[in-house]
């Protein structure tokens, strides 16, 4: 097993999970995002500061919201449709690049002997580390919330989480290696994964919040918007784990018999 | 990789796996990591924080993914 074929596969788990990922996002997350949007141009029509043009040509927006920006060039149905399918693809081979990564130094590293295994336990530590961490404190938001005015501060401050989730994850990780060597593996893992809960609440409070939900805003679309977000990643990262796990089994039969090589 | 183990590699829960060395995977963690910094910035910070494009057009595409993978738009 070389670099390269770990690799491809990890891409090629990745186009699969992302269309899994899609069919999530299109059926449970967009119509959230129409929600969302309705409620936005609503809020244009009636002159309150609007975030972007989403496709919408409202003629009534656009003639009372006179500095909205020009016409979206994507409309909406496209937005929905293609460009879901198109985006999400795009970081679904992002993430199976990384994934492979990921899985390459796991391998044989983390006590687990099946590569199933490993890709699974990988696939949950990549969801944590890139997704589930930074959501919890900055939340998936949908058209309409979120300050124009803000969007530096809170890619910033959205990044920087990113990175101090990715980077305690690895710590935690070495440190349940070095626990294992002393205790049980199950203790381990617990150990280190209370050590890095505690250290994920510490930054995170130290961390700026940002509390930008429009007055009025219907808390069911912002609740199902956000689970939708969760979900389609889940079934993302899940989806390259596990099909990952199924190309490196098809993979090691045929090798199989030419092990003696 | 140096050796494979003469075992009936049928099955798959060998006694240990024998990890990749670091200095093989680096280059390709460069490569995978560059493809995947591209392909995350045109789908999730174009038109947002930076703004390399001079057109809006790859943002509005992919834009409801950006939204559902929890990346700051607007
Ligand atoms: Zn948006």
């Amino acid at each position: 097993m070389n670099m390269r074929d770990l690799l491809v596969r990890g891409m090629l788990a990745g186009i699969i999970a992302s269309v899994l990922a899609t069919a999530f996002a299109f059926t449970v997350g967009e119509p959230a995002i129409e929600r969302a949007i309705a409620i936005e141009e609503q809020n244009a029509a009636a002159g309150m500061p609007a975030g972007h043009d989403h496709g919408v040509m409202a003629a009534t927006a656009t003639a009372t919201a006179a500095e909205a920006e020009e016409a979206s060039p994507v409309s909406r149905e496209l937005q929905r449709t293609v460009g879901l399918v198109a985006g999400t693809l795009a970081l679904g081979v992002a993430f199976g690049g990384v994934f492979a990564i990921v899985f390459a130094f796991a391998r044989g590293r983390l006590g687990i002997t099946s590569d199933r295994g490993t890709a699974l336990t990988v696939a949950v530590l990549t969801f944590v580390a890139f997704y589930l961490v930074p959501f919890l404190k900055y939340p998936a938001n949908p058209p309409a919330v979120g300050h124009g005015e803000t969007i530096e501060a809170r890619t910033a401050a959205y990044v920087g989480m990113l990175l101090a989730s990715v980077l305690l994850m690895i710590a935690a990780v070495i440190l349940q290696r070095w626990l294992a060597e002393v205790r049980s593996r199950w203790d381990a893992s617990i150990l280190a994964g209370i050590v890095f809960g505690a250290l994920v609440v510490a930054v995170s409070l130290l961390m700026p919040g940002f509390s930008e939900v429009p007055e009025g805003f219907p808390a069911d679309v912002l609740w199902h918007f956000r689970l939708a977000s969760l979900g389609t990643q889940l079934t993302m990262w899940l989806g390259i784990g596990l099909a990952f796990g199924v190309l490196m089994d098809r993979a090691a039969r045929p090798v199989a018999q030419a092990a003696q090589r | 990789m140096a050796f494979s183990p003469a075992l009936p590699a049928s099955e798959t829960t060998g006694p240990a796996v024998t990890p990749l060395p670091v200095r093989d995977i680096a280059p390709w963690a460069l490569l995978a990591a560059s493809i995947a910094l591209v392909l995350v910035y045109f789908v999730g910070f174009e038109e947002g924080a930076l703004n390399l494009l001079s057109s809006n057009v790859v943002h509005e595409f992919v834009h409801d993914a950006r939204h559902l993978a929890g990346l700051p738009c607007h």
